[in-house]
């Protein structure tokens, strides 16, 4: 299975006046953002600021306290976004191969077990190893498997680069700057670039 | 409907591999069932009248021992997450996620009720009448469990408040369950059961994803 | 009139001087209302002077039910509005719903004492109590055990509901059992029938109870509002 196809309707993301709060603290108010095409986003700022709580809420996971959240041009915000937090969504018992077939089926992807292999990201060899005997990169690697393997126009990866050694950073860089190309938007919460120039940087938190 | 079959066969194959599949709750149930002629000596007729619903309530414990894990995990490890952004509404997949309980853990203790019921001195017919009505019973137990389990996904060892939160839950399924194992108003105890079930499996669902969605915040 | 009593600020006001007034009303009601019950009303003709435990029993009774509906309505407004005061509402009645349970679990027990001989029986009507004692417990427990209390609000709302489409099931599957089994009833689904002459203590005894729980409910709201104002300013002093 290749990459993620062209996203003809040129997908856009609005945000306007948002305020979140998580357990009874405002992290931040009055965020207003826009984000067309092919845009890769980078969210900057210290820890405990709402950089997670940004992309939870654009994820639709978290339910803003005030101010709009609009996509335009996807289909419904679950079946356009792809989210990649700071955990991996993995089952330590369960094979590389079996959490990408898992995945095909939750969303809704149709294709043969076969075209899995091409969707690599150098962990081919390790395929029917249980997560549980991979290294934290390794595992971070699989997690990223995701975003290749059901197209889907929003990204929105939470430090996606942790524990990557420099060969997973270049395969990151990448698979972003393809999926820009390709008309995908990308929202990325970083402490250090990824390698792709951002066409925006969102500041959250002093 | 992929995100179903998905969502069950992961479930499926993640409870019989790695907990030891059915061993646990089994092993619970049969621990259980030893302790009633221990507590109430093995006087035939005491035994025969008292052991399909003890059977019953032996099950029942033993299947809310494993509702406490069933979203835990999930919430943790940031599953939730990607089932939140699954093809498939949420509801569908807490079904596959029930269904998946039931086949695994849910029949097996059914079946285990029949051998159980016989050696509280039940005849052969009502053995297996005790484990026919616990399989609709499990799907009761279950399809109201998933609710207990979302409600109390986050908590730390929360396996006190979720036996609190589902007992009243259980009390219906196990009124007509052991009514229906003891041969009781078999007709009508059957046909409630029934509709327990499937109104937990229908509504039970329905009111978990809405409290996982609450916990994914 | 709903969105005026809404507003946090306008709730700490206006309770201010309705807390106290429901509970001076509430202990003018007893004191009319016990003497009345316990004295002055007449006797059942079968049951001779226990019967008189009913004035303490059926009220405790009704409002049990009819606060654990308060939560629901309650329950429902904050999931739908997401409106803080609604969900303090529903946490600070539960105490005194599950209170009111135990109490008519409590004079069910010593009321049927002499008649049946035993403390307890396992009568359909006292036995639905009992799982809505349950109930209450479950729902309490859940906010003591959630941290975050944003969440704790929502997941209680959503089992109060859970519940709410529950106890109908509890109640009419506990009469059938009871039929089934069928035990000496002593507490007849009305009870021993209402004479008129009971009617009038009986009301007033409800009233009473009724607005014993609007105080104690509003006094709780009052304390968990004090109690988030003290969190907030701290926080507030940390981060600044």
């Amino acid at each position: 299975m290749g990459g993620p196809g062209p996203f003809q309707d040129k997908p856009s993301l609005r945000v306007e006046g948002l305020s979140l709060s998580r357990g009874g603290r405002v992290l931040f108010e009055g965020l207003s953002f826009s984000a067309s095409t092919g845009a890769y986003i980078e969210v900057r700022g210290p820890n405990g600021a709402g950089k997670t709580s940004l992309l939870r809420a654009l994820a639709g996971f978290l339910k803003p306290r005030a101010g709009k959240i609009v996509y335009d041009n996807v289909a419904e915000p679950p079946l356009a976004i792809h989210f990649i937090g700071h955990a991996n969504a993995l089952k330590r018992e369960a094979s590389v191969r079996t959490h990408l077939r898992y995945w095909s089926g939750l969303f809704g992807v149709t294709g043969s077990a076969d075209s899995i292999d091409d969707v690599g990201f150098g962990l081919i060899e390790r395929a029917d190893l249980p997560v549980r005997a991979l290294s934290q990169g390794q595992a971070r690697r699989l997690a990223l498997m995701r975003l290749r393997i059901a197209p889907r126009p929003i990204w929105l990866l939470d430090e996606p680069a942790a524990a990557l050694d420099a060969d997973g950073k270049e395969m990151l860089g990448d698979l972003i700057e393809s999926h820009r190309l390709h008309g995908g938007i990308v929202i990325a919460a970083v402490h250090e670039p990824l390698g792709p120039t951002p066409a925006q940087t969102i500041t959250v938190g002093a | 409907m992929s995100a179903f079959i998905a969502t069950f066969r992961r479930d499926l194959a993640l409870m019989w591999g790695a907990a030891g599949g059915a061993v646990a709750p089994l092993g619970f149930f049969l621990g259980a069932t030893v302790l009633v002629p221990l507590a109430m000596g093995p006087e035939r007729a005491l035994l025969q009248s008292a052991g399909p619903p003890l059977v019953w309530i032996a099950a029942a414990l033993a299947v809310l021992v494993t509702l406490e894990r069933l979203f835990q995990a999930d919430l943790e490890d940031g599953s939730l997450d990607q089932m939140l952004l699954s093809s498939a509404p949420l509801e569908v997949l807490v079904l596959a996620k029930g269904a998946a309980l039931w086949i695994a853990i849910g029949l097996p203790l059914a079946i285990a009720g029949a051998p159980a019921a016989i050696a509280l001195q039940a005849p052969p017919e009502r053995a297996l009448l005790v484990a026919a009505s616990l399989a609709l019973g499990m799907a009761a137990f279950i399809g109201v469990g998933l609710v207990g389990a979302a409600v109390t996904a986050g908590v730390k060892r929360g396996g006190v408040v979720i036996a609190l939160i589902v007992l009243p839950f259980f009390a219906p399924p196990i009124i007509f369950g052991s009514a229906l194992a003891s041969g009781q108003d078999v007709g009508a105890a059957l046909l409630i059961l029934a509709g327990c079930a499937l109104g937990a499996c229908a509504l039970g669902p329905i009111a978990a994803a809405a409290a996982l969605r609450v916990q994914s915040e | 009139m709903l969105t005026a009593l809404a507003n946090p600020a306008r709730f700490m006001s206006y309770s201010a001087w309705a807390a106290p007034l429901c509970l001076f009303a509430a202990l003018g009601l007893f004191a009319i209302g016990l003497p009345w019950a316990l004295f002055l009303s007449p006797a059942d003709y079968q049951q001779g002077e226990t019967v008189r435990i009913m004035y303490l029993h059926v009220p405790a009774a009704w409002w049990s039910l009819g606060i654990y509906v308060f939560m629901g309505a309650a329950s429902v407004i904050g999931l739908v509005w997401r409106h803080a005061l609604a969900d303090v509402a529903a946490r600070a009645a539960a105490p005194i719903g599950a209170t009111y349970a135990g109490i008519c679990l409590a004079t069910g027990s010593l009321w049927g004492a002499p008649t049946w001989g035993t403390w307890w029986e396992w009568d359909g009507r006292l036995t639905s109590m009992l799982v809505l004692f349950i109930v209450y417990l479950g729902y309490i427990a859940l906010w003591n055990a959630v941290e975050e209390e944003e969440k704790a609000a929502r997941l209680a709302a959503i089992l109060c509901l859970a519940g709410l489409i529950n106890i109908p099931i509890v109640h009419f599957s506990v009469d059938w059992w009871s039929t089934l089994h069928q035990p000496a009833s002593i507490l007849r689904a009305e009870g021993p029938s209402i004479h008129p002459s009971m009617l009038g203590p009986l009301f007033i005894m409800a009233g009473a109870f009724f607005l014993l729980f609007a105080a104690l409910t509003m006094m709780n709201m009052r304390a968990a509002i004090y109690r988030r104002r003290i969190e907030a300013a701290r926080l507030r002093g940390a981060n600044a």
